[in-house]
């Protein structure tokens, strides 16, 4: 544990020693090679994909010849329409399930962590976090889907107890009310490690001082906490955006988002081009990200100058 | 980035004692709180799927023919074993192609690290769907350009549908960032270094050194490494479905319109046993650390 909190305060440079040298030139180019198989995989099977994606989009077929020029047709399809909906559909649902999520995520983390004898819950939580976070949409899908569809349990009871069934599991906030199911998992999972690195002599010590519980917070845990709760938002953000597992398997297309969009454009054998248009809207996909991960990058150097 | 990814493959790590303060009992309410309503959304689902699966429409009563069905029910035994298979084959891949790269990257090359990490941790961000798009892209120079070409036949030997190749070489990527994040764990806190530079001075060959010294060392991490990526492949339905391959989740939602019963079913089970697995191997690795008090 002394290594995590190490790594709270301090730069994460690991101090190197010098590593004996006995092979010299000879040895050192020899573990670049070993190196190499990773690099080259990673060049084949990422890089190479979205680079492909990058190029591809500004590609178009000829409905009548198909021939193949290079167009901005696809591009300029997607920032209009039905494509612009999406786009803001999806952003309109990872903004407000990733805040959500992270708010009852970190709120759940806490209770855990600080629950007395709390071990063995603890672990249950941890365990089932780490099940639902990555193991995928398409179950959770259909759990909801068994309890508020609509042949679903609790829409059963609702609608015969108090005569309800306004509440539609097959819009957005129905998707955002599985989103969570996987969201509030990651937030505790990816947040823990920062909270279990907030010493409890922190806490004595403003104690001893004579500071608030509010005082604590925002002094001392709030900013000490802030970098890591702001990365973990964002993660959330990322996967809420590109969830598609879930979408598919719970409302098909009737909701505006962009990757079931995607999927659509790009099963469609009807539409020539339409394979351009769902590779422009997958690079969308990817330039938004990017932005967002900038914006990321930037609040955190701002924060880590405030810090230090 | 780091702190990002800090610990999405932390469900095995082992935590640290946190004593518990005396007193302040009154912030003891809304944690009391947070535990009661988030327990019961995550609880209600869950059992309203048992409900949905076990109630006999008919007669009334309890029934567990769904679960009793599964194995029978067309198409699953083929989904299944397909995505055990691609599973093993991903963890096998990404074990052989990490293993080594955080291990050199630890002991020789420091300079690289940032790198390694970005590049691991890219798939995070990523989303699968713009990945397989731009990998379909790649697949369909094969008729296009390269026909009749000897890497023609090799994109369409990577499709074979029976045991489509694509889709493990994809999972390996999409599996880097949870793979990378638990052996470095395991690298950084195993103190790497001195143990090679201990076992060198005593005469042991690099080979005799990977094999007696660092495996060992990462055997837990290796193991988690192993599960959380057998997980992911297994519920994977992304890269699957747009590829247009039969594997276990787009099996359960092929099915779920003439059996909806059965598909939720399936998934309950899936998750519990899933579960089950994960605790498992958490309570395996903290006898581990208790037994050698670290």
């Amino acid at each position: 544990m002394e290594r995590g909190d190490v790594r709270l305060t301090t730069d994460p440079a690991p101090a190197v020693a010098p590593a004996p040298r006995r092979r010299g030139r000879r040895g050192r180019a020899l573990s670049y090679l070993g190196a190499l198989p990773f690099f080259l995989y990673v060049a084949v099977f990422l890089l190479l994909p979205v680079g492909v994606l990058a190029v591809e989009a500004f590609r178009a077929t000829d409905p009548v010849t198909f021939e193949e020029t290079w167009s901005t047709d696809s591009i300029m399809a997607i920032t209009g329409g039905a494509y612009r909906r999406a786009y803001l559909g999806s952003l309109e649902l990872s903004v407000i399930t990733a805040v959500l999520g992270a708010v009852l995520g970190l709120a759940l983390a806490v209770a855990v962590l600080r629950a007395r004898r709390g071990r063995l819950l603890r672990r249950l939580v941890l365990t089932a976090s780490g099940v639902l976070a990555n193991f995928g949409g398409v179950p959770l899908a259909f759990a909801f889907l068994a309890t508020i569809g609509n042949a679903g349990v609790v829409t059963a009871l609702l609608t015969d107890t108090v005569g309800l069934g306004g509440f539609s599991l097959y819009s957005l906030a129905g998707l955002a009310l599985v989103y969570l199911y996987f969201l509030i998992p990651l937030m505790v999972l990816t947040i823990t490690p920062a909270l279990e690195a907030l010493r409890p002599q922190w806490r004595e010590a403003a104690d001893n001082l004579g500071a608030s519980g509010w005082q604590y917070w925002r002094y001392v845990g709030g900013p000490v906490l802030a970098p890591p709760v702001i990365g973990a938002t964002m993660l959330l953000f990322a996967s809420a955006f590109a969830a598609y597992a879930t979408a598919k398997a719970l409302v098909g297309s009737s909701v505006p988002l962009v990757t079931l969009q995607i999927a659509n454009a790009l099963s469609s054998n009807v539409i020539v081009g339409s394979e351009n248009l769902g590779k422009a809207l997958a690079l969308g996909m990817v330039v938004l990200i990017g932005l967002v991960m900038a914006f990321y990058a930037w609040v955190q150097r701002r924060t880590q100058r405030w810090l230090s | 980035m780091t702190t990002l990814a800090e610990g999405v493959a932390g469900a095995g790590s082992v935590a640290p004692r946190t004593p518990v303060r005396a007193g302040r009992r009154r912030s003891g309410a809304w944690r009391f709180a947070v535990l009661v309503l988030l327990g019961l959304y995550f609880l209600i689902p869950i059992a309203a799927s048992v409900w949905f699966t076990v109630r006999d429409r008919g007669r009334g009563g309890v029934t567990f023919q769904h679960y009793v069905e599964i194995p029978g029910t067309e198409g699953f035994t083929a989904a299944f074993t397909r995505s055990l298979g691609l599973a093993g084959l991903t963890v096998v891949i990404v074990l052989l192609l990490m293993v080594p790269t955080v291990v050199l990257v630890d002991l020789r090359l420091p300079r690289l690290r940032t790198t390694v990490e970005l590049l691991t941790l890219t798939p995070l961000v990523l989303p699968p769907i713009a990945l397989v798009v731009g990998v379909r892209s790649v697949l369909s120079w094969a008729p296009d350009y390269f026909l009749n070409t000897p890497l023609a036949d090799a994109f369409f030997a990577l499709q074979e549908p029976s045991l489509p190749w694509i889709l493990v070489l994809v999972y390996v990527v999409l599996a880097l960032p949870f793979v990378y994040r638990a052996l470095d764990a395991g690298v950084r806190g195993a103190d790497l270094r001195t143990l090679t530079e201990a076992a060198r001075n005593l005469g042991a060959s690099w080979p005799r050194v990977l094999v007696s010294v660092v495996l060992p060392v990462l055997r837990t991490s290796v193991l988690n490494a192993a599960f959380l990526t057998f997980a992911l492949v297994l519920g994977e339905f992304t890269i699957a479905a747009i590829l247009g391959f039969e594997t276990f989740p787009t099996w359960i939602v092929r099915i779920s319109g003439s059996a909806p019963q059965l598909s939720v079913a399936v998934s309950v089970l899936s998750l519990v046993v899933t579960w089950m697995l994960l605790l498992l191997i958490s309570a395996l690795d903290r006898r581990r650390g208790t037994k050698e008090s670290s």
